[in-house]
């Protein structure tokens, strides 16, 4: 009863986002015909032409229910900016998105879990104190800022943009090594922004765990430092860091606007800011509802996650 | 042990990424930047202006433009003759000409082209504008195709239509359908489509049958970039040869820099500050909010009158523009308009000020007259400075400016919606001024609906609409000339927007790669963005040991040996940390 009514809720959640999805876009200031035809010698006829090929000649209401129920049917229409199914356009744009935030993700959760896991127990430490400052500053720095200057101080070791290069030979080696190549610089930005993240919540979250009765009861059984911090600690003081990586694995398919937007990284969070740009009303409803539907997906999975680790949580 | 085998491993992995791939003899590739997403391929539907760029290599028109001094010249037709009437028009497309596929291009290529967009309400969606006053086209044989037109129409020389292949295109199905990104693509100009991965590249390759001869290089690849400044970085790192619409201080940065040549190029586009003349529609009825104040043309005057040109164009554009004044920029030489002596407006705020006076907006106790809305493009450089120097200008004559920097769209918005007093734009503009002028007469202005219209600054005024209409239909071009040159006056006159600027276009290539580009005219022209395809198409490699690229492999190396750096500490530190809980036990 109570799983159905969680994926009761998720399943409403999905229906206000595709509502939610269509009046929010045309909110967006602008006119689409007037932003693509833009420098260009286009007649009055000739734009008028362009709305009534989008339907956005139609009254709104109507383009409301035409996009209902080319949604359940699967359609989310045309993209404005690149003439393509929305759908198609959206596919294209996973792979290297999950790829980047990903990787990046991965990384930045062992790296950062075993920072804040290591700080908190040495508490005061040199090593707290440089990693919280770290942490705190890098976490602190505007994305954008931080992957210029990386791009800038890494001179010509790494490239600029992209995910591959035009003249990388076809074999299968040669283009993953250059995928490789061109994930370092976008990775470790993104790594060296959400990391501080995990070590924080880790941190802190341990901390709280540190004086807990049950741990001098490990002690007095005679287990040593490492196996106590292991085996007691870290289990109790990992649910919200759990939390946070379900939520941010959610965000992976929403990718990293800035990062890849610097990067020219062709993934969800650069389609994102394209489609903005129009407004291209299709492509940002198509992209809500991927987006949002994988946050609701990787919440009710978490929430489901939780029950099995921590077995209170089933209970309450 | 184990420690000894991870680090080997670890080494070997770094040498093994390493490793410098067998090199052959490349293809010598232009590399440039594009800052535009590629709508289409298809150019009956691209309308983004990068894909128009693109769409000229691939496709040739009817007539060209020279690189060297902007005149007609030969397309895929060398002759052409309108008849005494002016009212037909007769192209002759001669023999030797071919498609990429070898086939002949003929005079029913042209025919099939245009009878497309006068039959087919999609495939006027991209150039549509062109053939609106055609009322027929025909082929009578292979060589000749004969346009009638409604009424006599000047621009016939000037028609930025791509022709197609009949032999591929009368096959397609839906226009809207047809994407035009499966190779081979058949085209008629210099380059064919070899590969096009949207949103992140687009491959072409040289068309060696070229009929004015084969480019002097092997492939042409545009790169997509999101970020102009990662853009001008990738130059400075020999990752592209070629960018354009460079900041001021972009293009200072690359001074100096070492295989970068610059060109600093008279370029298409003008900036303006819109005043709101008191917009109207059509049938005449007021849209928009704009201040009253600002539909009398001596207030318009007294502002344009406060506003110091040159100090604007050396601080906020850093020098690199020219002074504005009429609607079509120095580039297209012959049309330019510059005011005589005594119509120059000079920068004079005593003057500016008792204008004012005079016109009925004395200064209250608090020595200001009256307040207005300046709204310009968030993140754009140009709006923050100038709104701020406008700021001052306009204190100095009683005007409050109140300054509201909004996104592209919003601005875009306010504008069509009149909702504005004050306001930056800016146009790029064609050889032939037609597009340009048009965009000022009454008929662009919206229906009674407020919608459909594609003016630019609302204005409507009899004298220039007239102007209009006779330039349109005047064949003897000194007097053309002479019209369009009335028109830019009548304007400046009349005030609807004050032209700040005549912007650079900042460009920068590799030179290291390339020797040579060709400009748009010859002397101060563009590379990209020209009104035909010489800047890419006239490339000259600088040689092809020149064409090493960044040093990829040293990258890969670093990254290497990161990876391995980092496994050898992982291993480590597992190591001391299995010694010190022995230690402890």
């Amino acid at each position: 009863m109570r799983l159905a009514g969680r994926f009761g809720g998720a399943a409403l959640s999905l229906l206000m986002v595709a509502v939610l999805g269509f009046f929010l876009f045309r909110v967006v200031p602008g006119d689409p015909v007037v932003s693509m035809t833009r420098g260009r010698p286009v007649t009055a006829e000739m734009q008028a032409a362009l709305r009534a090929q989008f339907g956005l000649d139609r009254p709104l209401h109507e383009q409301f229910w035409t996009y209902l129920t080319s949604l359940l049917r699967g359609d989310l229409g045309t993209s404005f900016t690149f003439r393509r199914p929305v759908a198609e356009v959206i596919l294209d744009r996973v792979g290297p998105t999950v790829l980047l935030v990903g990787t990046a993700t991965l990384i930045a959760v062992l790296l950062g879990l075993w920072l804040g896991v290591r700080a908190a127990w040495r508490r005061d430490s040199a090593f707290d104190r440089v990693t919280t400052g770290v942490s705190l500053t890098l976490w602190a720095v505007p994305t954008f800022w931080l992957g210029m200057l990386l791009m800038m101080v890494t001179g010509d070791l790494f490239p600029s943009r992209g995910m591959r290069d035009t003249d990388t030979a076809p074999d299968l080696l040669s283009q993953a090594l250059d995928v490789g190549h061109h994930l370092v610089l976008p990775s470790l930005t993104l790594v060296a922004v959400v990391c501080a993240e995990y070590a924080l919540v880790m941190r802190s979250s341990l901390l709280e765990e540190m004086h807990a009765p049950y741990l001098t009861t490990a002690r007095a059984k005679g287990l040593r430092d490492d196996l106590v911090r292991r085996r007691h600690a870290v289990p109790n003081a990992v649910l919200p860091a759990i939390t946070l990586v379900f939520l941010r694995f959610g965000l992976v398919v929403a990718g990293a606007i800035t990062t890849e937007t610097v990067f020219s990284w062709p993934g969800l969070g650069l389609l994102f800011h394209d489609a903005l740009t129009g407004p291209d009303y299709f492509l940002l409803q198509g992209l809500l509802v991927v987006t949002a539907g994988a946050v609701v997906v990787m919440n009710l999975l978490a929430d489901l996650l939780h029950g099995v680790l921590d077995p209170r949580v089933g209970v309450v | 042990m184990r420690v000894k085998l991870c680090a080997s491993l670890a080494v070997a992995t770094t040498l093994g990424v390493a490793a410098p791939p067998a090199t052959a003899q490349a293809p010598v590739v232009l590399k440039v930047a594009i800052v535009q997403q590629i709508d289409s391929m298809n150019p009956f539907l691209a309308v983004f202006q990068s894909s128009t760029e693109i769409g000229r290599l691939m496709y040739d028109y009817l007539t060209a433009y020279t690189a060297a001094d902007q005149t007609v010249t030969e397309g895929l037709a060398n002759k052409w003759e309108p008849s005494a009437d002016k009212l037909t028009w007769t192209f002759t497309v001669p023999q030797g000409k071919k498609w990429s596929d070898g086939q002949a291009i003929t005079a029913h290529d042209v025919a099939f082209t245009y009878n497309l967009m006068l039959t087919d309400e999609i495939a006027r969606t991209a150039n549509g504008g062109f053939v609106t006053n055609f009322r027929d086209v025909t082929a009578p044989d292979d060589r000749t195709v004969v346009i009638r037109t409604k009424t006599p129409q000047v621009t016939m020389l000037a028609l930025d239509v791509p022709i197609v292949p009949r032999h591929v295109w009368e096959k397609v199905g839906s226009i809207n359908d047809y994407r035009n990104d499966e190779v081979p693509v058949v085209g008629s100009g210099p380059f064919v489509l070899a590969e096009h991965v949207p949103g992140q590249f687009i491959k072409l390759k040289a068309n060696k049958g070229y009929w004015r001869g084969a480019p002097k290089f092997d492939e042409l690849h545009f790169v997509y970039f999101q970020n102009s400044d990662a853009a001008v970085q990738a130059l400075g790192k020999g990752e592209i040869d070629l960018v354009n619409r460079m900041a001021p201080a972009q293009f200072d940065s690359l001074q100096g820099r070492a295989g970068v040549t610059r060109n600093k190029a008279q370029g298409r586009r003008f900036t303006e500050l819109m005043i709101n003349p008191g917009a109207q529609t059509r049938t005449g009825v007021p849209i928009g909010d704009g201040a009253p104040a600002l539909a009398d043309v001596r207030v318009r005057r007294a502002i344009a009158q406060a506003i110091d040109l040159d100090a604007l164009v050396a601080r906020v554009n850093l020098g690199y523009a020219d002074k504005g004044a009429g609607l079509v920029p120095p580039v297209f030489g012959k049309w330019h308009w510059q005011p005589g002596e005594s119509e120059r407006r000079r920068f004079d705020p005593a003057a500016a000020n008792a204008a004012l006076d005079a016109a009925g907006h004395p200064r209250k106790a608090d020595g200001t007259r009256f307040s207005l809305r300046l709204i310009g493009r968030a993140g754009r450089a140009y709006d923050e400075q100038a709104s701020e120097y406008l700021k001052r200008s306009m204190s100095d004559i009683g005007i409050t400016l109140d300054v509201r920097l909004v996104s592209d769209n919003q601005l875009n918005e306010a504008t069509t919606a009149a909702t504005y007093d004050l306001a930056f734009s800016g146009w790029s503009t064609n050889i032939d001024p037609d597009f340009v002028l048009g965009l000022h007469t009454c008929a662009q202005r919206p229906g009674a609906d407020g919608k459909g219209g594609t003016t630019d600054t609302y204005f409507c005024d009899e004298t220039y609409d007239r102007l209009y209409a006779q330039q349109l239909s005047e064949f003897d071009e000194g007097k053309r000339v002479e019209i369009v040159k009335q028109m830019q006056a009548r304007f400046y006159d009349q005030v609807p927007a004050v032209v700040l600027a005549y912007d650079n276009a900042l460009e920068a290539y590799r030179s290291d790669h390339f020797a040579r580009f060709t400009t748009q005219p010859a002397q101060g022209g563009v590379i990209m963005a020209q009104n035909g395809m010489w800047g890419y198409y006239g490339a000259e490699p600088a040689g092809r040991t020149a064409q090493a690229r960044g040093s990829r492999w040293a990258g890969l190396a670093i990254g290497g040996a990161l990876i391995g750096g980092l496994a050898l500490v992982v291993v480590v530190m597992a190591r001391r940390r299995g010694a010190t809980a022995g230690e402890r036990e």
